[in-house]
């Protein structure tokens, strides 16, 4: 007899846990290289603790009670426990702090999906460093920590959270029509942001701008686009892709004014991975500079994760060209 | 995405193919073998890489968006109505294509009031269907308890049997509705074709995908 384990989880044996903990090695070089030390938290924590840094997110995957009552959740990434661990356990010293970590996190998948509902997530998080500075160091880092795990196709796009809600902001769109704008363009259904743009009876400049904005992505002449006067998420972006430049990683980069990630905490560059060898994102990051604060130490702070299962992949189809 | 250079399109067969290859016509993109009838499910060739086509693959409008989601098609054409099935895919809805125009409806007996009775009476009604998400959807947004039943084949055929009280499915012409004895009670959703995207092929292959799209909005 056969004993299922649970939807979406797995179990690694000896061929790929060795490629797995190679690959992990080599990033965990780069990141430690960088001044990068690595922590570990805790797979439970608190419900109330996780869903302070994230309020607008759903209830977690998966939740139990301790023996005492206490509502327990596995974590769904790293970054919530990362920003408590720096409000609680650096309270007076001084920053940057460069953090690290390589562990698994949790999230509800549904059945047949083939989607992993426990999956190995490496990354990094740098508290102290404002925009665009920080944004920059975080991005070439995490590229040239690929670059050194073998993969040679990845790009990364650059967005930036604020961009969309101060272009409505700026052109008047009444407070009550916003939300179901930025719900659309989460869902990545243009068609539907379309439609609700055309019901908003716009001037036909500021309508072409709602409706070409989420599509504009490429190299810096999207950034050309959008006159002078939108708001200081181009100007952040603008300034992240020539410290990009300076760094000699501008080519592996795409700005995409339409990008916005699922997270509710994000308030500034948002980034996400790609490599052609996979259908779904490498990994994804941004700036979260309100999230410390929740937990008591507020300052600016910025990450990125790998999803080191994904990347594996990518590096097997890599070797396989070679 | 596909690790090719060229695009890999996801075609449904089924009410949607006609009008998908005519679309395809329009943009010059062959599909003399797609048409020749044999059961082939995967075309390719010299004559679509010369428009930067690496290849076709067709299957059940249900499907798109799953070869979609995980990169093995980079774009796709599905019905609208598949995509409020499938609401949790992550793919970019980038055009409505205006055709197989269809409708997401209400049904129930002619005649009767089987709906409304079961509400009133027993606190829910039972409704057939083959989207039980945008029908548990449905009933949940207008504030009513709904059961929802999920069939595979004629749904219009739980009605007439007591299985449920009322159906929510799709109608074009609505003639299957009246062979049937049924009525439409009230309309969820006109659904249209629909153009969708992975979002990394969206990203990497943004050029090929955006001239592929100007034509399309530009086509007569």
């Amino acid at each position: 007899m056969i004993h299922p384990t649970p939807p979406g989880t797995r179990d690694v044996l000896p061929d790929e846990m060795r490629e797995l903990r190679a690959l992990a090695a080599v990033l965990r070089r780069a990141f430690e290289g960088a001044g990068f030390g690595e922590v570990r938290t805790p797979a439970l924590e608190y419900e109330d603790v996780l869903r302070r840094g994230d309020e607008r997110a759903g209830p977690p995957g998966f939740r139990l009670f301790d023996s005492e009552g206490h509502v327990l959740a596995l974590r769904s990434d790293m970054t919530i426990p990362i920003a408590r661990v720096v409000a609680a356990r650096y309270s007076d010293a001084e920053p940057p702090f460069r953090l690290c970590y390589f562990a698994h996190a949790f999230r509800a998948v549904e059945r047949g999906r083939g989607q992993a509902a426990e999956f190995l997530q490496g990354g990094i998080e740098l508290v102290g460093p404002p925009a665009p500075i920080g944004d920059a160091e975080v991005v070439s880092l995490v590229l040239e920590a690929l670059d050194e795990a073998g993969l040679r196709r990845h790009r990364i796009g650059l967005g930036d959270a604020s961009l969309y809600p101060s272009l409505l902001e700026r052109l008047e769109v009444p407070e009550e029509d916003r939300a179901p704008l930025l719900e659309r363009l989460g869902r990545r259904d243009l068609v539907g942001l379309e439609e609700r743009v055309d019901r908003l009876d716009l001037g036909g400049e500021a309508r072409e701008l709602l409706v070409t904005l989420p599509t504009l992505r490429g190299g810096p002449e999207v950034l050309e686009r959008l006159s002078g006067s939108l708001a200081p998420a181009v100007e952040n972006l603008r300034a992240c892709y020539e410290l990009l430049s300076e760094r000699g990683v501008a080519e592996r980069v795409i700005l995409d004014l339409g990008l916005v990630l699922e997270l509710g905490y994000y308030t500034g560059a948002v980034f996400e991975l790609y490599d052609p060898a996979v259908g779904f994102t490498l990994g994804s990051g941004g700036r979260y500079d309100d999230l410390l604060g929740r937990f008591g130490r507020p300052l600016p702070a910025c990450g990125m994760a790998l999803h080191i299962e994904r990347v594996h992949v990518a590096r097997t189809a890599e070797e396989r060209l070679r | 995405m596909t690790a090719g250079t060229g695009l890999t399109i996801a075609v449904p067969r089924g009410a949607l193919f006609a009008d998908t290859l005519d679309l395809l016509d329009l943009l010059e993109i062959d599909t003399s073998e797609l048409r020749s009838g044999d059961r082939r499910l995967l075309f390719s060739g010299p004559a679509l890489a010369q428009r930067g086509i690496d290849g076709i693959v067709t299957m059940r409008p249900s499907d798109v968006p799953t070869y979609v989601e995980h990169g093995a098609a980079d774009l796709g054409v599905t019905g609208k109505d598949v995509l409020l099935e499938q609401t949790e895919r992550e793919v970019y809805e980038l055009l409505d294509l205006g055709y197989g125009r269809c409708r997401m409806i209400v049904a129930a007996r002619r005649g009767d009031d089987a709906l409304a009775e079961s509400l009133r009476r027993l606190g829910s009604v039972r409704i057939a269907t083959k989207y039980p998400g945008i029908a548990t959807r449905h009933f949940a947004d207008t504030g009513r308890q709904a059961e929802v039943v999920e069939v595979k084949g004629s749904v219009e055929l739980a009605p007439l049997t007591g299985l449920v009280d009322g159906i929510v499915d799709l109608t074009a012409t609505g003639r299957t509705l009246v062979e049937n004895d049924l009525e439409e009670r009230e309309q969820i959703e006109v659904c249209t074709a629909r153009l969708i995207a992975n979002p990394v092929a969206h990203k990497l292959k943004a050029q090929a995908i955006d001239a592929l799209m100007a034509r399309i909005r530009g086509r007569p």
